[in-house]
């Protein structure tokens, strides 16, 4: 089968426009089914009108990322929470 | 004012008009159908295939796919345009206008909220679906509509930028208080109007 999606790992520069952490790399849980992992195995569908990352799991909606011209908007409301590796 | 100024004919001898007074302020022309999705294309089955009305008074009217292609059809011919940028003159639909599925439905209902097959969502005022100017069309260019361009049908209100026009249409709901749907919660236009360039939320 063909994948329609793009690699998750296609998030890295737009989020990285928002977030001083790579957040491809932090762990995230899916609000609907729990699954959890990493943000860069999402599938992602856009970039246009805007990135959609949805669980590979579920197919559900994990974030979605738009940007205009000033401005981005970015909704997490898929995610419960992000893990994200810091040093001590 | 795009949507009927675009139903056009042409005689004979008629003259295309002038490409650049049908483009809105930042398109550019496109001759391809470009395919945007937010999501993986859903496949239905026409026996499993509904398409419904909910009114604000909890009444839903239904149609499955015999029924939707018994009611009388309409071919319309009109320019789309996307809040990408791409507008596409012209395009050819035949499907069923949204007055024709209202004509016996009850509602007071100032707004509207159409879902589709796979999750999506998108609002408009409901006097937008109304008087000639949507329809609910399940072929494009004499085809039957592709499942990547929304089939087996997909709503089609092209006064309007193309993410109002849902693919795998599955019903409408009929709201007395406006309800933003999945790109106007995200940072688009709520209206989208292509000739006042509403593109996001702002604008």
């Amino acid at each position: 089968m063909t994948a329609e999606h793009l690699d998750g790992n296609t998030l890295a520069g737009p989020l990285g426009e928002i977030f001083a952490v790579d957040v491809t790399t932090a762990t995230g849980r899916c609000a609907n089914c729990g699954l959890t992992g990493p943000i860069g195995s999402l599938h992602v569908y856009g970039p246009d009108p805007g990135l959609v990352g949805r669980c590979p799991g579920c197919d559900e909606v994990i974030l979605r990322l738009v940007r205009g011209p000033g401005a981005a908007w970015l909704d997490l409301r898929g995610t419960v929470t992000l893990r994200v590796d810091l040093p001590d | 004012m795009g949507g009927i100024v675009s139903i056009i004919s042409r005689g004979f001898h008629g003259r295309r008009r002038d490409a650049g007074d049908r483009l809105p302020p930042g398109q550019y022309l496109v001759e391809d159908f470009p395919v945007l999705s937010a999501g993986p294309t859903p496949r239905v089955p026409p026996e499993r295939w509904e398409f419904a009305i909910d009114t604000e008074a909890g009444v839903t009217h239904r149609w499955t796919w015999p029924e939707f292609l018994a009611l009388p059809q309409e071919r319309p011919t009109v320019d789309i345009h996307c809040v990408t940028e791409w507008s596409k003159l012209d395009t050819s639909w035949e499907g069923v206008s949204l007055d024709t599925l209202f004509e016996d439905v009850d509602t007071a209902a100032d707004y509207a909220l159409v879902y589709s097959y796979g999750g999506y969502t998108t609002n408009l005022p409901l006097e937008d679906l109304l008087d000639g100017k949507a329809w609910i069309v399940h072929r494009f260019d004499g085809e039957e509509l592709q499942p990547q361009h929304g089939g087996p049908a997909r709503l089609l209100v092209p006064h309007l930028y193309f993410w109002k026009s849902a693919k795998w249409v599955r019903g409408i709901r009929l709201l007395d208080e406006d309800h933003p749907g999945f790109w106007e919660t995200a940072g688009y236009h709520n209206y989208g109007d292509p000739w006042r360039e509403q593109r996001y939320e702002g604008d």
